[in-house]
């Protein structure tokens, strides 16, 4: 650690801010309070001490405890990115429009569940799910479809993937190459995390090796060909929404973290080069104060981590970048509107926190889809918070709160713990295998379900305050006729392909997966002659075999 | 009955949401009963061939995709055709009121929408089970 004092330190960074700001100047000259009081960039500590600067420091500055940049919202508000899709991918792409139109900064695609684990609309694992909790990608045509008249060089687009990421990543850089814009201008992000799958969410296809192979082989190829593609979002969210506690999310979201980063210098990869493109995904829950906490602790400790454990030089590759997405497994489906509020509350702490991308759920989401209407209102809730709060008018403005700052060193200290004790049960992969962190999680939903039953958490509307008589509000239907469209084009897709090449593509992606080839190419190549997701994925499952998970 | 009350808790589809189907599994054990858990990505065959070989009194079906009516339904029909109706079927997740009462025609005894009390489920099932033990 530095052995300047805090001032010198604060002196050094405003002189070093005063020149980033030539390049990127904030959006007033002065920030103001509606009563006219000018506001700071950030506030800091009358005489520092040691402690402070070292553990909390300035924004922009190891250990990032306040935020990556030094002038975060200031300059430019997080992204606005709605997680949305469903049917076709032309209604999606309707919704994809409608969401711009009104203001959003960033896409965020949501696939059915038959595309997330790698089946084609026509199979019949995938019936009665197709179009249903996502849009139905079978091919590169559909990819075309959806993405129309988006510029993917200027609009970035975040997808939900993972077991088949490869596959819809290499879909996009297919389209890019139809729309013209080269693969290294590209941006967005794959969330490529299997090793929550396994955890908490379920939608793995492949063993756990096979299926970090496939991840670094990504890392690789996109260091190369992608750059400005994060590679990975490591997602504490499931976690979170399987039930787990706020510590928990960050401890085994970051442990999952280490073992991408040792699994990617196992293969011979530098770390600054792909560390980076690494970024995260948080959930904003329902403890305000916990939750800003959280992701404070969350970026410190990553630091730590990628300086210490990993030697990373790059300061990127030691800021933890953040999506959040409000918690889902808050909303009642009792007196939906009072998921306006309680969405409001999470999307303030996950802003106070620092994120860098903000999806806020719609209030009619524990009961259906979002209908448009109530997609509209969450992204206003948003919109509200950057323009109209004030609370983005300085930087990390809960730091230096007694309350916050003992909060953040709890949970880093608790999280460290487990970290230390998946790190004896030989790291995340490990640990997964034995099914450590699904009992740890289980354990914590159970405990939270019996605290709801017994009013010791309360929950409005749903365990207080309950009304005698609901009404459901209008919900949004999936079209029914959807699937059955969805079929039928993609068999007349498979008629009217060159299935002498596609047959060749796959036979190579075959004996690729066999050896041990970077597959990105082979799959952009199969991609291309509009191989489907299903038959990739299959051709893969032959040589990797299927996760088994223990029940 | 002699025995306690056995449970097939199932997940039909591809939907990977588990947290509830996993907390009504521990709530019916700590409430006395046997529980069986199918895992994920069960197709409606399956669920009725496990409900049969491990006779079952009742199979609690947890689906958050949205996919419910299509899924539920088709347990129904095979449990028909396997001449299996006097298993009590129960149904919960993310489900509209709307979808409620068809689901309820085709013979499924409850649909369990969030917010539900793990010891109401429980409650409505030996309930069910004594109806049934009562016009047998």
């Amino acid at each position: 650690m530095s052995e300047k004092s805090f001032e010198t330190l604060y002196r050094e960074w405003q002189e070093k801010t005063e020149e980033l700001l030539q390049k990127y100047p904030e959006q007033k000259n002065r920030f103001e309070t509606l009563s006219g009081i000018g506001i700071e960039r950030v506030y800091v500590p009358d005489g520092a001490s040691r402690r402070e600067s070292e553990r909390i420091g300035l924004p922009g500055e190891y250990p990032y405890t306040r935020g990556i940049r030094p002038t975060m919202y200031r300059s430019r508000h997080w992204t606005m990115r709605q997680y949305a899709g469903f049917g076709s991918a032309e209604e999606t792409n309707r919704r994809f429009r409608y969401l711009l139109e009104q203001g959003q900064t960033g896409l965020s695609v949501a696939f059915d569940l038959p595309t997330q684990i790698g089946y084609d609309s026509d199979d019949p694992m995938s019936a009665g799910e197709v179009g249903k909790v996502g849009v139905a990608i079978d091919s590169l045509a559909d990819m075309e479809t959806l993405l129309q008249g988006i510029p993917l060089d200027r609009v970035s687009t975040s997808m939900t993937i993972n077991a088949p990421a490869a596959v819809l990543l290499a879909m996009v850089i297919a389209v890019g190459e139809k729309q013209g814009i080269p693969s290294h201008l590209l941006t967005g992000t794959i969330q490529n995390d299997i090793l929550k799958e396994y955890i908490a969410r379920g939608t793995y296809i492949f063993p756990p090796q096979p299926s970090m192979r496939l991840i670094t082989d990504i890392f690789a190829f996109c260091g190369e060909h992608v750059p400005r593609w994060n590679t990975i979002s490591i997602s504490g969210y499931h976690i979170r929404e399987a039930g787990s506690t706020a510590v928990q999310e960050v401890a085994f979201t970051l442990a999952n973290g280490i073992a991408y980063v040792e699994a990617a210098v196992k293969a011979g990869l530098e770390v600054d080069r792909f560390a980076p493109r690494l970024s995260f995904f948080f959930n904003a829950h329902n403890h305000f104060f916990e939750e800003v906490a959280k992701f404070r602790a969350a970026r410190r400790l990553w630091a730590r981590i990628m300086k210490e454990r990993f030697g990373a030089q790059d300061p990127r590759s030691m800021q933890l970048r953040f999506h959040t997405q409000t918690g889902g497994s808050t909303l009642t489906a009792q007196q939906p509107d009072n998921n306006v509020v309680r969405v409001t509350l999470q999307a303030l702490s996950a802003v106070l926190g620092g994120t860098q991308s903000l999806h806020t759920n719609a209030r009619d989401e524990a009961l259906a889809l979002p209908t448009e209407e109530s997609a509209r209102i969450a992204l206003r809730t948003q919109q509200i918070l950057a323009h109209e709060s004030g609370v983005t008018d300085t930087v990390d403005p809960l730091g230096g709160s007694w309350f916050v700052e003992s909060l953040t060193d709890a949970i880093e200290a608790e999280a460290e713990a487990y970290l230390e004790r998946i790190d004896e049960m030989g790291g995340a992969v490990a640990a997964v295998e034995q099914g450590y962190m699904q009992r740890e999680i289980q354990q914590a939903a159970l405990e939270t379900q019996r605290k709801i039953e017994s009013g010791g958490e309360v929950v409005v509307g749903l365990n207080r305050y309950r009304l005698e008589k609901e009404t459901e509000p209008e919900l949004y239907r999936v079209n029914p006729k959807l699937a059955q469209k969805q079929v039928v084009a993609l068999q007349d897709l498979r008629k009217s392909r060159d299935s002498v090449q596609v047959e060749a593509c796959l036979e190579r992606l075959k004996q690729g997966a066999a050896g041990d080839a970077n597959l990105m190419p082979l799959i952009l190549d199969a991609v291309r002659t509009y191989a489907t997701v299903g038959e990739i994925c299959h051709c893969l499952r032959e040589v990797f075999g299927e996760y088994q998970p223990m029940v | 009955m002699n025995r306690p009350i056995r449970v097939l808790v199932a997940k039909p589809g591809l939907d990977g949401h588990d947290r509830g189907a996993l907390i009504i599994a521990q709530a019916l054990r700590d409430e006395g009963m046997e529980v069986i858990y199918t895992g994920l990505r069960q197709s409606p065959a399956q669920i009725v061939a496990t409900a049969i070989q491990e006779d079952v009194d009742v199979i609690g079906l947890s689906c958050l995709s949205g996919a419910h009516n299509e899924l539920f339904a088709e347990v129904m029909s095979l449990l028909k055709e396997e001449d299996a109706e006097d298993i009590v079927v129960v149904g919960g997740g993310v489900i509209p009121q709307s979808d409620i009462a068809g689901l309820l025609e085709k013979g499924i005894a409850r649909i369990f929408t969030p917010g539900t009390s793990t010891k109401d489920t429980a409650d409505f099932i030996r309930e069910a089970i004594k109806r049934r033990e009562a016009s047998s």
